[in-house]
């Protein structure tokens, strides 16, 4: 998960978020009912989070203790960084296989999102084909993609397959969504024009839609990109993908190789703050366009 | 001259695809993806959904056990987003433009909250299981320290964006920074704040799933418990226990958005 694009969906869902609050609100103090619900929102937040201190599962661990392990434990991962199983190239070969199974699920979802998509936005298709689509979908992100991934193990047997197929599907669920709310931004006046002039739905698609919205999509998709790199990490470590989060599941359950632990963490670390660097990058461009 | 450009923008358009097809071939050796496995897998998996993924009347005695570790998921989620916003709001108003106190220590907040949240949750709940085991608290700070990174870069783009124009009125008129921070930062950045706070609740309870998968705790745990005994139908109950949850509590923080935003 990402912060740009939540905060992308967040926007087209509630346009007032962006308006913030003026500065009238504060200055006299009135009580009103956004007031109350957010007192009311606050104290629930905070009586659920004591109760669940409370009922927490803490087995027989004794907290203090744990936690000084803890931050020992940090301090010999991430100061003392070693390899024990693997050397630097191997390394590399493993963060390569992973962003080679977040490029490969990424580009198939975006192929078959793209179509769908066109399918879903309510000013290229109909309302009935619009929801229908939109409905499945929901469906479909509501569920971790690991869900999917072991869901797909069953026919496929655990490893790259399942978890590229897992992967696209989740992929597709949310690029739909994304796609289509780009597509729905397209100016109604220029459809109507192509039409009016005779042209037919692929080339309204082609030729205005596609074109128009292509920044837009670039960005959805490598925001994607961004997220199914932290995916494939989780499917290596939890669904046998292999990877770079193969290799972290290893030295931290099987071999209990802190130093390594912190290496590897190390490598997933930096992969993944280049990606948000470009995902910045791209979404500055996106703006100024 | 327009020929000329469209000569070019094919050439770019020639080569983006070739990049493409290189890096997608590319990918395939390295995952040893079996493209015509995938293909056949999806008609099988979607046979085996059908006639074994559903649940039974024998399933529904397992209802409780369920109830009890969806309890202790939605509790984590939410215990864990609650702390850490508190925590991500001091770090965030280092990190603000408009609130913090130097540029040194803005730019350090700012390298931590993103070190935090670039973490993904499946290295924090590996490294977690080492100190706390199978208990409820890896799982809680697995959650706990990947929001707190999340929560910030989101406190710190709204501090920003919602409160520049208050605080220089208030700097203007001599108010003291603790003045300014309480009666006009935190009222007027309050709603967002709380909409990123359930927005991250909303998510933790999806995550929980492959956390509990990896360090045996909560629902994941109880899904993979039946998944690997080959109980199909209550595993099934189980994911439709979380689609549930997801959707109950994405209905109520939409309630919550749309009268405070």
């Amino acid at each position: 998960m990402n912060y740009l694009d939540s905060l992308e969906a967040l926007r087209t869902q509630f346009p007032s978020y962006k308006s913030g609050v003026t500065l009238h609100n504060y200055s006299i103090k009135k009580v009103t009912k956004a007031s109350i619900v957010m007192r009311i929102t606050l104290l629930s937040l905070v009586i659920l989070t004591v109760y669940g201190f409370y009922t927490f599962d803490y087995k027989d661990i004794r907290i203090i203790d744990a936690i000084t392990q803890a931050l020992t434990t940090f301090k010999t991962m991430f100061t003392q960084p070693r390899f024990n199983h693997f050397n630097f190239g191997q390394g590399v070969y493993q963060v390569a296989v992973t962003l080679g199974l977040t490029f490969l699920t990424t580009l198939i979802g975006a192929f078959i999102a793209l179509f769908l998509g066109l399918f879903a936005a309510q000013n290229l298709s109909s309302t009935v084909v619009s929801n229908a689509i939109k409905s499945f979908v929901a469906v479909i992100r509501a569920i971790d993609t690991v869900l999917w991934v072991l869901i797909f193990a069953v026919a496929a047997g655990l490893g790259s397959v399942a978890a590229v197929i897992g992967m696209t599907f989740h992929t597709i669920g949310y690029l739909i969504k994304a796609y289509s709310e780009s597509f729905e931004e397209l100016d109604p006046g220029v459809i109507e024009a192509l039409r009016g002039s005779g042209a037919n739905w692929w080339q309204i698609v082609f030729q205005a839609v596609i074109p128009s919205s292509a920044t837009s999509l670039l960005s959805w998709t490598f925001m994607r990109f961004e997220i199914n790199y932290a995916v494939a990490v989780a499917m290596g470590a939890a669904a046998g993908a292999g990877g770079i989060g193969f290799e972290l599941f290893m030295a931290g359950n099987h071999y209990y190789d802190l130093r390594e632990v912190g290496l590897i963490t190390y490598f997933i670390l930096s992969v993944a703050i280049v990606l948000e660097l470009v995902s910045i990058r791209l979404k500055l461009r996106l703006n100024t366009h | 001259m327009r020929v000329e450009a469209l000569v070019k923008k094919r050439k770019y358009n020639v080569i983006f695809f070739a990049v493409l097809l290189i890096l997608t071939l590319t990918s395939i050796v390295l995952t040893e993806f079996d493209a015509a496995k995938g293909i056949t897998s999806i008609p099988r998996a979607i046979r085996w959904a059908t006639s074994n993924f559903y649940p039974d009347i024998k399933s529904l005695e397992k209802i409780p056990r369920i109830w009890i570790k969806l309890r202790e998921t939605i509790f984590l989620s939410i215990a864990a987003t609650t702390m850490a916003a508190i925590c991500a709001a001091f770090l965030a108003l280092l990190g603000s433009k408009t609130t913090r106190v130097n540029r040194l220590l803005g730019a350090a907040s700012r390298g931590i909250s993103s070190i935090f949240r670039n973490i993904p949750l499946t290295a924090w709940a590996l490294i977690l299981l080492l100190s706390f085991g199978q208990s409820s608290l890896t799982g809680f700070f697995a959650l706990f320290f990947f929001n707190f990174g999340f929560l910030a870069r989101a406190f710190v783009d709204t501090i920003d964006e919602v409160s520049s124009d208050g605080v220089e009125a208030l700097q203007a008129a001599g108010a003291t920074y603790f003045q300014i921070i309480f009666q006009a930062v935190i009222p007027t950045c309050l709603p967002q704040m709380i909409s990123w706070i359930l927005f991250m609740i909303e998510t933790n309870i999806r995550s929980a799933t492959l956390i509990g998968i990896l360090t045996g705790t909560g629902i994941g745990f109880i899904f993979e418990l039946y998944y690997k005994s080959f109980q199909y139908h209550v595993a099934s109950l189980v994911v439709i226990f979380i689609i549930i949850s997801v959707l109950v509590i994405e209905f109520i923080s939409n309630y919550v958005r749309r009268v405070i935003l």
